[in-house]
């Protein structure tokens, strides 16, 4: 594979994640306002709302430590689109492969909630700061149990011996549901589960919207947030929330259906991509969309003890499960 | 791009300065399956930062007066103002208050009044519409 070619594969899922990003987005909105007996904004809201933003004048406050508040939407962007580049799409392994690109994907996904507490702490408002130290103990309580859920697939993999362990590509081509005994499928159900639980903490929607808790700390990190720069923290979350629910399908659906249809070439590729993108909306409308609209927030304590207690627990149980399901099996 | 880009998505910030919370219901109301401007792209927003638009409600007491002059200067441009009910407008029961140093419009410039007491929803929603309008048409002006 030639250089060249190479670059233009990663502008393509650059762009394309962007974009679907903001599709889902508006989708998300959308569907939102149904449920909820509204008519909803237009599918191309969150284009308008980008295209509004960066019209805006950028304001950087007096109190603000310039260059961290100018720098941390740039980061937040890059770090969300690099996860793109990590994560396989249905029939098309990843652009960037490397031999742990699983932990790799894990901590990008944890640099925008990092920038966006930066971000927060220089802005030089008081409700930055609280919404800042509400994302940083977000952040501590959710990466234990996605962790878990991650270890315990990729674990479960190298058992078996599927491919180097902790790649995305080899987790990929291989679905454990299938290789395991029943136990380990349960283990796998309950990793699943508390993956889909992580996945609204991760991209801080309601019920664990609480770092940008309009309503109390008037939007927290965001507060001081205004033109180019929000509407830069506004793509990295489009591109994030694409991110995270890729990664939930890549550990635990990756299937294709190219196989059952019985397509081969360009034509299965095309079908399985769209199959993807469509698991990927899935998990997103179960995870995200339906959640915000049925549930209130919670408070910061009420998630740091429910992740660090019960998740982690449910998590765990998942895990030994898995490894039980090792001795049974082998 | 340029200033169409505000006819669909219009995030507005909502500052109350001494009103009796009658017009502030209505304002929620607006928000509400039933009147729902989010499918104008109208957005109540938490901070003056984001906001395109600022919804002012209440005759101005002394106190407020800075306050309102402080959030108008923190939003960004290109903003709007918007009066909403008869307090902010004409400083309503209030005119001859010992505390109050409205109406809105002697603190910042307002680009359109929303009168009533209160308004109901329709004529806020058509008090931001207009507002955008003024807008288009100063920056049209200034070109």
């Amino acid at each position: 594979m030639t250089s060249l070619h190479l670059v233009w594969q990663a502008a393509a899922v650059l762009v394309g994640g962007g974009l679907l990003g903001l599709v889902y987005k508006g989708f998300d909105r959308k569907l939102a306002a149904r449920m909820q007996a509204r008519i909803g904004p237009p599918l191309r809201q969150p284009f308008l709302d980008v295209g509004k933003l960066l019209v805006k004048e950028s304001v950087v406050p007096r109190d603000a430590v310039g260059w961290l508040f100018k720098a941390m939407p740039f980061l937040a962007v890059i770090a969300s689109f690099t996860v793109l580049l990590y994560l396989p799409w249905g029939p098309f392994p990843a652009i960037l492969r490397t031999g742990g690109d699983a932990i790799l994907v894990l901590y990008l996904l944890a640099v925008p909630a990092v920038a966006m507490a930066l971000g927060g702490f220089a802005s030089g408002s008081p409700l930055a700061t609280v919404g800042a130290q509400r994302e940083i103990v977000m952040l501590m309580s959710y990466e234990f149990p996605l962790a878990v859920a991650v270890v315990g697939v990729v674990w479960r993999l190298a058992t078996l011996g599927g491919g180097p362990a902790f790649s995305l590509g080899a987790i990929a081509a291989a679905p454990l549901w299938t290789m395991v005994g029943p136990l380990g499928v349960i283990g796998l159900a309950i990793l699943a589960a508390c993956l889909l639980v992580v996945t609204p903490a991760e991209l801080s929607k309601i019920p664990f919207d609480i770092p940008e808790a309009e309503t109390e700390i008037a939007g927290g990190l965001m507060v001081e947030y205004s033109g180019t720069y929000l509407a830069l923290f506004y793509l990295a979350d489009a591109a994030k929330t694409i991110a995270m629910a890729a990664l939930v399908v890549t550990l635990f659906a990756p299937y294709g259906i190219a196989g059952l249809l019985g397509l081969s070439g360009a034509g299965a590729q095309a079908v399985d991509l769209v199959f993807h993108l469509l698991k990927i909306f899935v998990v997103m409308f179960a995870a995200v969309t339906t959640v915000r609209v049925a549930m209130a927030r919670l408070k910061i304590d009420q998630v740091a003890r429910g992740f660090w207690l019960q998740i982690t627990a449910v998590a765990v149980a998942g895990l030994m499960l898995l490894v039980l399901d090792r001795m049974v099996v082998g | 791009m340029g200033l169409s880009s505000f006819k669909r998505a219009l995030w507005v910030f909502h500052i109350a300065t001494g009103s009796c919370n009658g017009c502030d219901i209505e304002i929620v109301a607006a928000l509400t399956p039933r009147y729902d401007v989010e499918r104008f792209g109208i957005k109540l927003v938490g901070t003056p930062r984001h906001a395109d638009v600022l919804l002012v409600t209440g005759p101005v007491t002394r106190p407020m007066a800075e306050r309102l002059k402080r959030v108008y200067d923190q939003t960004p441009e290109p903003k709007a103002v918007v009066v909403v009910g008869g307090c902010g407008s004409t400083s309503g029961v209030f005119y001859d208050s010992y505390n109050v140093v409205g109406p809105v419009d002697k603190i910042v410039p307002v680009a359109a009044y929303v009168p009533g007491c209160p308004p109901r929803p329709e004529a806020i929603i058509h008090g931001v519409v207009t507002a955008v309008a003024k807008l288009e048409q100063l920056a049209g002006e200034k070109r």
